[in-house]
């Protein structure tokens, strides 16, 4: 049997039974009847609480913590400090920087210190505040700027500057060739506000070091096989006898993606009492977790020719990290990755740096590093098509990176479907009659009512794994039962986004069964296969290919069973509706429960595995391993809002989106997500915001769900979306990722149709009435009429890492450095 | 032991149709007896402070956030939990739309959105998408969108009143 992906199982072509259907989720139900057990919902015998203590100081040397009142405390049967668990850690080997309760200082408010564990919540809370702590409070660091200026004190002792974490520049191609090459040459600055993920679910783990001396932590994660290491490293355990088992997350957005402070701890505190200890974090100390949106402030320059084909571009990121290296380097080059698998860029250079600053850690929020360039990008295009009185989505159109071809900077496009969501939403949108064409004397819509238009894409999961290795992304074992049900195993994570029914349904399809003959057991590191989490978008396309291949080769088993019994050729069985029969004569056959029985008296009992390992990238270059992606999802979004120029209030009434997704393995599912994608740049675009105090020690502003501002059903826009379905070689089915993409286009298209609707440019998101009105006062007084940022910080880049391009014939490496000689 | 675990109050009320007595320390809310006293985790907890509507439940029938409530407050009343919305027979049309139509994604705000919704339906049977939004405004949603929320509890209203109905073709597979 051919290796298909899925394209063309069987020879079935589009005739799906599976894929395709608004089938239920295969957890629904359980999830709308209170079934579905979270983290925080496991209770076990003699259980303890576990609390941690927070630091009150943004920087500050512990010179000595106190815990015996806390120890004294009835009920109370361990306290731990930053002694008991001296190993870092931290989600990127580059990054080994945090310790699960601090050691020597502590690096933000909300940094962990100590650890209690006792007979209840209350009890372990009472001991917590009878922790005494002193500390020696040091300067802060509390923006890019400062970070960059300060050498003394040092956030951490690594890095590319004293609170510098990473500081990259590359180069593909002659940019400065491109630049002159171009009709005209336009620089902007944008500034993209940190904002974080709240997930209704607040952080919950469970951890039971049991008599065998082996430990298990239950725990609301999205990358248990990653936590696992973790454990292991952190508590000097062997990694065998350590299980980690991801609860169904109550959401997750990239919040619960790195190994936490939390888990770690609560497990230490079950091997010192021999008890199971659960923590839930208070909704205060999930702001505190963050790994949120970093803030970003950004410098484009683009030259373009007079038909608005790019000729060059140089893009510069300041990345204000928070206090620790989280997933920061890959976010990092991410802020400087996917510039170019749009619109063609033949030229690209790319400065991106990291700061270090004494506020809670950012990290991947949906979209990872990259909405932030992309509102830049789309906004900066608007800019340039004025420049050059084009009609924005039809510059966009023309100048569409050419599917199956290689970028500037080494990135393999496979399907581009943006051209078909572009006019798509165009004509959704009626744009033609409602955009002004730059003429504001020659309003279409009414002053105050705007429309603009941006798009984007995204990876289908990250080309590299977290840490080095050659293994398979992402395992999957079958086994199937006599009785005819089938047991899928793999340690993907349901997040909500339904990766559990994606097993199901891949495998029902392959097989010809119903997916809810199918038991899923997902994200158990004791039970299943290596999935290296719910990141990056990667989980239907390496999950489903690793599905297909397992279920492929169990329908190789069972067929050569059944073509013995039923003497027909192997290649003329069909599998559907639970039967598995000729194609020429459908009256012939077995059903699948006997097919079963045939194969495992034949072959004894059935089991199969599958596995799936992305593409080598072309990229060699360092810096190469962040960007690359089996395939790329495109979107296309149109945003229609009112802005009222007395309050400065924007209203977004309607979004027309998009989205190329290979092909849908349940469109239901992807309009959901879709959707989810829209509230939450909607959210991005005019509401969300982490914020500090900069005069108060860089306190969170408002670590409240009431005070940081999400939309409600009463803010939420109506939404107009079109799936276009461009089957993609390497998705499962053709399958592309929908879960982040759609998010990026929607913030720079509501900055679009605010310029449109009043004449204002706001440089930034949140879209807040403030800046509106503060914009609208400057476009009054005849100055500027722009709300943003003025300019970025000075920075020695230094030479940059050049690459030639594969238009100038580059193999993907690094060019060799010339010495200079003074 | 702390203080104020050491004296448990004692009520008795009706929890999903059922006459129920639990003893629990007197500070704790309804939220937690129901969850830690009662095992029934099905109402979740967003935030504890009254500003996320996961935790909503009803008493008496109307909507109230479990988390604002004593349990002592519970005495006597009549209080419904998401477990208690099915029974033998089946699901609730709520909840069957909410499962059937992906209204739930990651699931953990959803009991609270199936009795706010419930609650509307009981007083009205043909609410428009504004109702509908208005009703569910304080219970927050970070997965769907809310989207697929209303068509939900649209679907649930339409089958409720014995209409046969399925979801608009555009709402599954987009605009064609």
């Amino acid at each position: 049997m051919s290796k298909t992906n899925g394209n063309n199982p069987n020879g079935r072509g589009k005739d799906f039974k599976v894929v395709g259907k608004p089938f239920r989720k295969v957890d629904a139900r359980a999830k709308c009847t209170g079934q579905t057990l979270f983290a925080d919902d496991i209770a076990l015998p003699r259980m303890l609480y576990a609390k941690i203590l927070r630091s009150p100081e943004p920087h500050a040397l512990i010179k000595s913590i106190d815990t015996s009142k806390a120890l004294a405390v009835p009920g109370v049967y361990a306290v731990i400090t930053g002694k008991d668990l001296p190993i870092p850690y931290g989600i990127l080997p580059v990054s080994q920087d945090e310790h699960a309760l601090c050691v020597e200082k502590v690096r933000f408010i909300g940094d962990p210190v100590a650890a209690v564990a006792a007979v209840d919540e209350d009890t372990a809370f009472e001991a917590m505040k009878l922790i005494e702590v002193e500390y020696e409070r040091l300067q802060t660091i509390t923006n890019i700027e400062e970070a960059i200026m300060v050498d003394e004190p040092r956030i951490h002792e690594y890095g590319d500057g004293a609170n510098v974490h990473k500081k990259v520049h590359l180069e593909f191609g002659d940019t400065e060739e491109g630049f002159r090459e171009a009709e005209h040459v336009r620089e902007d600055v944008f500034f993209y506000e940190g904002n974080t993920h709240l997930p209704m679910e607040q952080h919950a783990a469970v951890a039971h070091f049991d008599a065998d001396d082996k430990l298990t932590l239950w725990s609301a994660t999205q990358t248990p096989h990653y936590v696992h290491r973790a454990l292991a490293k952190t508590l000097g355990l062997p990694a065998a006898h350590v299980r980690v088992i991801a609860t169904p997350n109550g959401g997750g957005f990239g919040g619960k993606s790195d190994p936490f402070n939390h888990e770690i701890a609560v497990a230490k505190l079950s091997m010192l009492t021999r008890r199971p200890v659960k923590v839930t974090l208070t909704r205060e100390e999930v702001f505190y977790c963050h790994r949120g949106r970093h803030p970003v402030l950004m410098k484009i320059k683009t030259g373009v020719r007079r038909d608005g084909a790019i000729t060059a571009m140089d893009f510069e990121s300041f990345l204000d990290g928070g206090a620790y290296g989280s997933y920061g380097v890959a976010s990092t080059f991410y802020t400087g990755a996917l510039q170019t698998v749009t619109y063609e860029v033949p030229r690209y250079r790319f400065k991106g740096l990291r700061a270090f600053t004494n506020k809670p850690p950012c990290g991947p929020k949906r979209g990872h590093g990259t909405p932030q360039p992309r509102f830049a990008l789309e906004i900066h295009l608007d800019k340039i098509a004025e420049d050059l009185k084009l009609d924005p989505a039809e510059m966009r159109l023309r100048h569409l990176v050419k599917p199956d071809t290689v970028t500037a900077n080494y990135l393999r496009i496979g399907s581009m479907g943006l051209g078909t969501c572009i006019e798509k939403v165009v004509e959704g949108s009626d744009w033609k009659s409602k955009f002004s064409n730059w003429d504001r004397t020659k309003r279409r819509l009414p002053e105050g009512k705007g429309i603009g238009v941006a798009c984007s894409s995204y990876i289908c999961g990250a080309g590299l794994p977290i840490y080095w290795n050659s293994m398979p992304h992402s395992g999957v074992q079958l086994g199937l039962d006599r009785q005819g049900g089938v047991r899928v195993q793999c340690g993907s994570t349901d997040i909500g986004q339904g990766s559990d029914s994606v097993l199901a349904y891949v495998v029902a399809e392959v097989l010809g069964i119903d997916p809810f003959d199918i038991r899923v057991l997902t994200a158990d590191t004791d039970l299943t296969p290596v999935d290296l989490g719910s990141y990056s978008s990667r989980v239907t396309l390496m999950t489903g290919n690793a599905a297909i291949q397992a279920a492929e080769r169990a329908r190789e088993l069972l067929s050569i069973a059944v073509a013995e019994k039923l003497s027909v050729p192997v290649e003329n069985l069909a599998f559907a509706e639970r039967r598995v029969f000729d194609v020429e004569n459908p009256d012939v056959g077995v059903t699948f429960a006997e097919a079963v029985v045939l194969a495992e008296s034949k072959f004894g009992t059935i089991g199969t595995v599958g596995s799936y390992t992305p593409p080598r990238s072309p990229g060699r270059f360092k810096g190469a391993g962040v960007g690359p992606s089996p395939a790329y999802s495109y979107s296309a979004c149109v945003a229609e809002v009112d802005v009222d120029a007395q309050t400065g209030f924007v209203t977004v009434e309607r979004v027309w989106i998009a989205h190329d997704i290979g092909r849908s393995i349940n469109p239901m599912l992807v309009m959901g997500q879709v959707e989810g994608s829209v509230y939450m740049g909607l959210g991005e675009a005019l509401m969300e915001e982490m914020i500090y105090r900069a005069n108060r020690n860089v306190v969170h502003k408002f670590p409240s769900l009431l005070e940081y501002k999400s939309p409600t059903t009463l803010e939420m826009c109506d939404v107009k979306t079109y799936l276009v379905e461009d089957a993609d070689p390497n998705g499962p089915f053709g399958a592309k990722e929908v879960g982040q993409g759609p998010l990026l286009p929607v913030m720079p298209a509501v900055a679009n149709a605010v310029y449109d609707a009043v004449g204002v440019r706001v440089d930034e998101v949140p879209i807040t009435p403030e800046k509106v009105l503060k914009a609208l006062q400057a476009k009054a007084q005849g100055k500027d009429a722009r709300y943003g940022p003025k300019g970025v910080p000075t920075v020695d880049w230094q030479e940059p890492l050049k690459v030639l391009t594969p238009a100038e014939g580059g193999d993907g490496r690094e060019m060799p450095r010339v010495a200079v000689h003074s | 032991m702390s203080q104020n675990t050491k004296h448990k109050a004692h009520i008795t009320f009706t929890l999903n149709g059922e006459p129920t007595e639990v003893a629990f320390a007197p500070h704790k809310t309804l939220l937690e007896v129901l969850r830690e006293d009662l095992s029934l985790t099905g109402t979740k907890h967003g935030c504890e402070l009254g500003e996320c509507g996961t935790c909503a439940v009803l008493v008496d029938g109307r909507s109230v956030l479990s988390c604002l409530v004593l349990g002592l407050d519970a005495e006597g009343r009549r209080v419904e939990t998401v477990e208690g919305m099915a029974d033998a027979a089946g699901l609730h049309p709520l909840q069957e739309t909410f499962a059937d139509t992906g209204a739930a994604q990651c699931g953990y705000c959803t009991p609270g959105f199936l009795l706010v919704a419930k609650e509307l339906l009981a007083h009205n049977a043909t609410p428009s998408r504004e109702e509908i939004k208005e009703a569910l405004s304080g219970n927050l949603c970070r997965c769907t969108g809310y989207i697929k929320i209303y068509e939900a509890v649209e679907l649930a209203a339409a089958r409720m009143r014995g209409e046969e109905a399925g979801l608009p073709r555009e709402s599954v597979y987009g605009i064609e």
